[in-house]
């Protein structure tokens, strides 16, 4: 990798300045959480903003609270918070399970809750340093006028690469957007849109705030992702899945979420929708899973096969509802992970 | 006092043959240069900062293969901060790191062979402000259709990469025939045809390579490099840089890893030298990790054949393996990497006949070369594949199969390499023991698997790269009045001990602590030549120089105490820093007394030592690749778990022994032993140096799929599996205390290994590496349909050979040369210049 390229930095202290610098600065500027991905990202030139404006001195975006009612998460969390705390496990759990399998340790230290929901998508023709993509003539999400997984794809199709995403989704979690002219919550299902470019529907002028669940008494959920290795990668193919059920094992509400395998994590409505009203049975699970495979397109632009890893996704979407059915999953979890260094 | 009886008792006389007298040697300990790696204090070259140290940057070709018609560098020279510009022209002077093979240039004169050929250089007061004016060269590049597999080279004569070579894109051919095969192959019960692919993978050293360059103030150059071969790196710059090699101080800093990927002298090394000499002023690089997989000389990609004889008792009757090698854009060692792709067949099972074809092509890639292991762990892993195969059509067991095979120590094989100790035997026994492999073989539940496999490797290769009748290795110790000893020595410390065997051969010779050893090493000023770190070869050699010099100096000492001390010096004994009567201990005297005492009597006491291996009985053309003082021989066995339903394997625990002669520092060995298992498994199961083409009708590009460290998939620690380690000692003459190799040799056998277990596991023989979960997925699917339950290729192209060069084996007579070779009036003509790491 390059070094940084110069730019200016803010550090502001309340909300209302950070909004101010925003709106003044517009898409010139960007916030900076715990930068683990956009800084290396801007020694690749992949991003290359004239001012990076640093969330960190802002207490209200490191607030937790917990109550009956729900969660309320601020932005600036970080992943290590998350993954460590033991009041997200039970129905948090999918979003404890997606926090604590971001990267390394080290990274998680750093990384927030907020930057990972923001976090850029990702292609093999993208993340590359400047002087490879000069080779190939740069692609459509920077520079260049092709996406070259997809030649005749008039969209970019890099890949939504965040693992709190899907895992939140399931739990259905909202975000609040705070902006100079004002606030605004949005369901999480509704940020993100089907484009590798503008795969976010955050103004250049909003941050995104604060993390809110309701609360999830009677849920459980889970989280499962495909990676090479044990640690450090991102995910390639993720399902997460939350479900309600009822004391006679009937499941009364779910949401499946597969995660990595779009521009966007695909809230599989067919599949959540197949189980409810049904006990998790064998049937039902291989019903749902099939479903949730059908949605997953991806594509080769990630590590692994792309038809391994559309072939997989029923796999991976069985192992979520077996687990939320009560099975004991911790064989397929270590045979994944390759180490039992961690719960999860 | 002196009694010839007691004398031969004296366990000063014979310490090899007495391990309980040994003090330093074959203790597990703290290496010499421990403390300062793990407190961060180690200088590497990137740690280097001098006084108005400028920075380099190199701007490489976006082009696989392009001629270069202009560069413009007027408004890169105007931009602010820009010291220098060096384009070809300043450095045309090819240079490479075999003799028959210089065909790289600093910087490309008017031809770019790969993305990544470095084509102008900016010197500048910051890196950033070079990255800049790099962008403000203007190349004009006229594009040239590119190659990106040897099948393509094969088929694609015209445009050249190279105006050298066999003929059209094909570098190297070889073609060896001991013995007539299809003979051996008339007496078989059972003929075994298999097709492998081994895909090229880089060696990724955690420390990117980093150079520093000062021009002296006398006026002569001294660098600081990231290399295995700082006598090789200085022999380029002098010529490159036609300047006299005395004037030349190269400084090889520790290296933060190597792997053979820091073997060549490199562009960014000669760039910065030459910058440093026109400026006056200290000038540095460190590449980026993308650049590190462009420099890479990694494993070669190989496509082979193996066609194999068998009597129904499992003795092979004749083997012929033909090999199509995907060398990239440049020599580099791809000439020896040829050879060796087919020289070590015969180090591990007795093959009384051999027919050896191999074919290295240019291809528009960053350039192959010497990765742990160079050249053999492709073939290796055909061969062990293979051997599965054939022991399950013979209804042996895989393990008692190798056991009947394994050639005899002190044998000079058919390829007229001459073995040293063959311990693989004990080796197949130990971990067929520890591993409970007859109650897991065939036995455990399907998706569980046991595999195992074998390999040998050189301690040392017995050629330099460069035809001379001089010492390998060299190394002079001085002994100074208050009791250290300063070892001088070429050979470089790239993390794998070598500091720390020189030291402790020298404090186990002397009596001393290895931490009152100073070391002075890979600096080609102050010590004498070793020839690199490359080829398993310090240990045995720079050992023995060290040995030497060692046992010089204890003789001086001995002669000067046996005087005070009115002593026959034969009875004086070296040890705990004193030297000592071995019949009455408490007589004698400090080792710090013992040097005033040597060197009232002898003046400066200083000595020397060096090691020249052994004369191979290879004769041929083509033998200087293969023969080795001795060769380290290993056994391992690997566990794995298969998820039918993806694919998935995971390696829960592997064991492992190795066959190493004697144990310098067995924590050291025990290092050498996990990291090649860490290695073997990462490209058994993820590695791949792969490469993208895109739609050509869009776009010329040929590029490296994902350089960086997070894409290029290589396991994390959190991914090892629990290792058992033995270690089977039994000193070989050859080695000091006995010493062989372990840097390389235990990766052999992991590859082949996962692949047997795999198909124990699941029933599928996947014949190439890496085994990647769809690969086991499409296999199943195959087996599942009814048809040949395997991934692979599934076949060898046609190559048009050479006649091969016939050399009959020891057993019918040969005396080591071709009887057909009319290239060659006399054997051994000096001309033969392609000698091998």
């Amino acid at each position: 990798m390059m070094r940084l390229p110069l730019f200016e930095f803010r550090a502001p202290q309340t909300l209302a300045e950070a909004a101010r610098i925003l709106d003044g600065e517009g898409s010139q500027a960007m916030p900076l959480a715990g930068g683990t991905d956009l800084l290396p990202n801007m020694k690749r030139r992949q991003q290359v903003p004239k001012t990076l404006m640093s969330l960190n001195r802002i207490p209200e975006l490191h607030q937790i609270d917990l109550s009956d009612a729900g969660t309320r998460l601020g932005a600036c969390t970080t992943l290590s918070e998350i993954a460590a705390d033991p009041c997200f496990r039970n129905g948090l759990t999918a979003l404890a399970q997606a926090a604590s399998c971001v990267a390394t340790p080290q990274i998680r230290n750093m990384a927030t809750l907020g930057g990972n929901l923001c976090l850029d998508t990702r292609c093999n023709y993208y993340d590359q340093n400047y002087e490879w993509r000069k080779s190939i003539g740069f692609c459509l999400k920077k520079d260049g006028d092709t996406c070259w997984v997809a030649p005749g794809s008039p969209k970019c199709m890099a890949v939504s690469s965040t693992d709190t995403a899907p895992a939140l989704m399931a739990l259905g979690a909202r975000v609040r957007l705070a902006s100079r002219s004002g606030e605004r919550e949005v369901p999480l299902t509704e940020l993100y849109q089907n484009d590798g470019i503008h795969y976010i529907k955050r103004q250049p002028n909003e941050l995104l705030t604060q993390v809110i669940l309701d609360s999830s008494h009677g849920w459980k959920s889970t989280y499962w992702k495909l990676r090479r290795r044990g640690s450090f990668d991102f995910p390639v193919l993720s399902v997460a899945a939350a479900a309600r059920i009822s004391a006679n094992g009937v499941v009364e509400d779910a949401r499946i979420v597969v995660g990595s395998v779009a521009c966007l994590p695909l809230l599989a409505a067919e599949a959540s929708k197949s189980l409810r009203g049904r006990p998790l049975s064998q049937d039902s699970i291989a019903e749902a899973a099939t479903l949730a495979a059908r949605i997953a397109k991806p594509l080769d632009n990630t590590d692994f096969d792309m038809t391994w890893r559309k072939r997989v996704t029923a796999e991976f979407a069985t192992y979520a509802l077996r687990e939320l059915r009560g099975e004991d999953m911790r064989g397929e979890r270590l045979l994944l992970r390759r180490h039992s260094s961690s719960l999860y | 006092m002196s009694d010839p009886e007691e004398k031969s008792k004296s366990p000063v006389t014979d310490s090899l043959s007495n391990r309980e007298g040994l003090r330093v040697i074959g203790v597990p300990r703290r290496r010499v240069d421990g403390r300062a790696k793990v407190t961060g204090q180690t200088r590497f070259a990137d740690d280097i900062f001098l006084p108005r140290i400028a920075h380099c940057k190199l701007l490489r070709s976006p082009h696989p293969h392009a001629r270069i018609r202009k560069i413009d560098a007027l408004r890169a020279l105007a931009h602010p901060g820009v010291y220098l510009m060096l384009t070809g022209k300043d450095l045309p002077i090819q240079y490479g790191i075999l003799p028959v093979s210089q065909d790289e240039q600093a910087l490309c004169v008017d031809h770019v062979r790969h993305v990544g050929d470095p084509v102008a250089a900016v010197v500048a007061r910051e890196e950033l402000t070079a990255c800049e004016a790099l962008d403000l060269i203007d190349v004009d590049y006229e594009i040239l259709p590119t190659i990106s597999n040897p099948k393509e080279a094969l088929a694609t004569p015209e445009p050249r990469i190279h105006e050298y070579g066999e003929e059209g894109n094909i570098h190297k051919q070889v073609a060896l025939e001991f013995g007539n095969v299809e003979q051996g192959f008339a007496e078989a019960d059972e003929i075994f045809e298999d097709t492998f692919f081994y895909q090229g993978n880089t060696h990724l050293p955690i420390e990117q390579h980093a150079s520093v360059a000062i021009k002296d103030p006398d006026g002569k150059l001294t660098i600081w490099s990231s290399t295995q071969t700082p006598h090789y790196l200085h022999r380029a710059l002098a010529k490159v840089l036609e300047m006299p090699p005395a004037h030349i101080r190269v400084i090889a800093t520790p290296n933060g890893g190597g792997f053979g990927g820091k073997s060549d002298p490199f562009n960014h090394e000669i760039v910065v030298a030459k910058a440093a000499l026109l400026l006056d002023r200290p000038v540095k690089i460190c590449l980026t990790r993308e650049e590190v997989f462009y420099c890479h000389r990694g494993r070669h990609p190989v496509l082979m054949k193996f066609k194999t004889g068998v009597k129904k008792n499992g003795t092979i009757t004749g083997v012929h393996l033909q090999t199509l090698i995907d060398g990239g854009a440049y020599g580099s060692y791809g000439v020896a990497s040829t050879y060796y792709a087919g020289a070590l067949q015969t180090t591990t099972y007795h093959i009384p006949r051999y027919r050896y074809e191999g074919c290295r092509t240019f291809t528009n890639k960053p350039p192959c070369g010497p990765k742990r292991g160079h050249g053999t762990p492709q073939p290796r892993f055909g061969q062990e594949v293979q051997l599965d195969k054939i022991a399950e059509k013979l209804q042996l067991d895989p393990g008692d199969l190798r056991l009947r095979i394994v050639e005899a120590p002190n044998t000079v094989t058919a390829n007229f390499l001459r073995l040293g100790t063959v311990n693989l035997t004990e080796c197949i026994r130990r971990v067929v023991k520890a591993s409970d492999w007859k109650n897991k073989f065939r036995k455990l539940p399907e998706g569980r698997g046991v595999g195992i496999a074998c390999s040998a490797y050189l301690t040392g290769a017995g050629l330099p790269i460069y035809w001379n009748k001089m010492p390998h290795s060299g190394v002079q110790l001085k002994f100074d009045r208050g009791g250290g000893v300063s070892i001088f020595c070429g050979a470089t410390e790239i993390g794998q001990g070598s500091d720390d065997v020189l030291a402790s051969i020298v404090a186990e010779v002397l009596g001393i602590d290895p931490f009152d050893v100073r070391l002075f090493t890979g600096d080609t000023d102050l010590g004498p030549v070793d020839l690199g770190s490359y080829s398993s070869r310090v240990t045995l050699m720079a050992g023995n120089a060290a040995l030497q010099a060692a046992e010089r100096g204890k003789a001086l000492l001995a002669e000067a105490v046996a005087l005070k001390l009115d002593l026959p010096k034969e009875r004086l004994r070296f040890a705990d820093k004193r030297i000592f009567d071995s019949a009455a201990p408490e007589k004698g005297v400090s080792f710090a007394e013992a040097i005033s005492l040597a060197e009232a009597r002898f003046g400066t006491i200083g000595t020397v030592g060096s090691y020249t291996p052994p004369k191979s009985p290879a004769l041929y053309k083509g033998g200087g690749v293969g023969p080795s003082p001795t060769y380290s021989y290993s056994a391992a066995v690997v566990e794995v778990e298969v998820h039918s339903a993806t694919g998935w394997v995971h390696v829960p625990k592997v064991w492992i022994a190795h066959d190493i002669g004697r144990a310098l520092n067995p924590t050291l060995v025990r290092g050498q032993v996990e990291g090649s298992v860490y290695m073997g498994l990462g490209e058994a199961l993820m590695e791949e140096q792969e490469f993208r083409r895109l739609p050509k009708r869009l776009s010329h590009a040929l590029v490296h799929k994902f350089p960086s460290l997070l894409e290029y998939k290589s396991p994390t620690s959190l991914d090892m599996p629990e290792v058992v380690t033995e270690l089977v000692e039994d000193p070989d003459p050859r080695g000091p205390f006995g010493a062989k190799e372990v840097g390389q040799g235990p990766l052999l056998p992991i590859m082949p290994a996962v692949a047997n277990a795999v198909y124990d596991a699941v029933g599928v023989r996947i014949d190439e590496v890496p085994i990647t979960p769809d690969k086991i997925m499409k296999a199943l699917a195959e087996k599942k349909a009814g048809r040949n339950p395997r991934y692979g290729p599934d076949h060898f192209p046609h190559v048009h050979w050479p006649e091969a060069l016939r050399v009959p084996p020891p057993w019918e007579g040969g005396d080591g040369n071709a009887i057909n070779d009319v290239h060659r009036e006399k054997p051994r003509a000096m001309k033969e210049k392609v000698l091998a790491p």
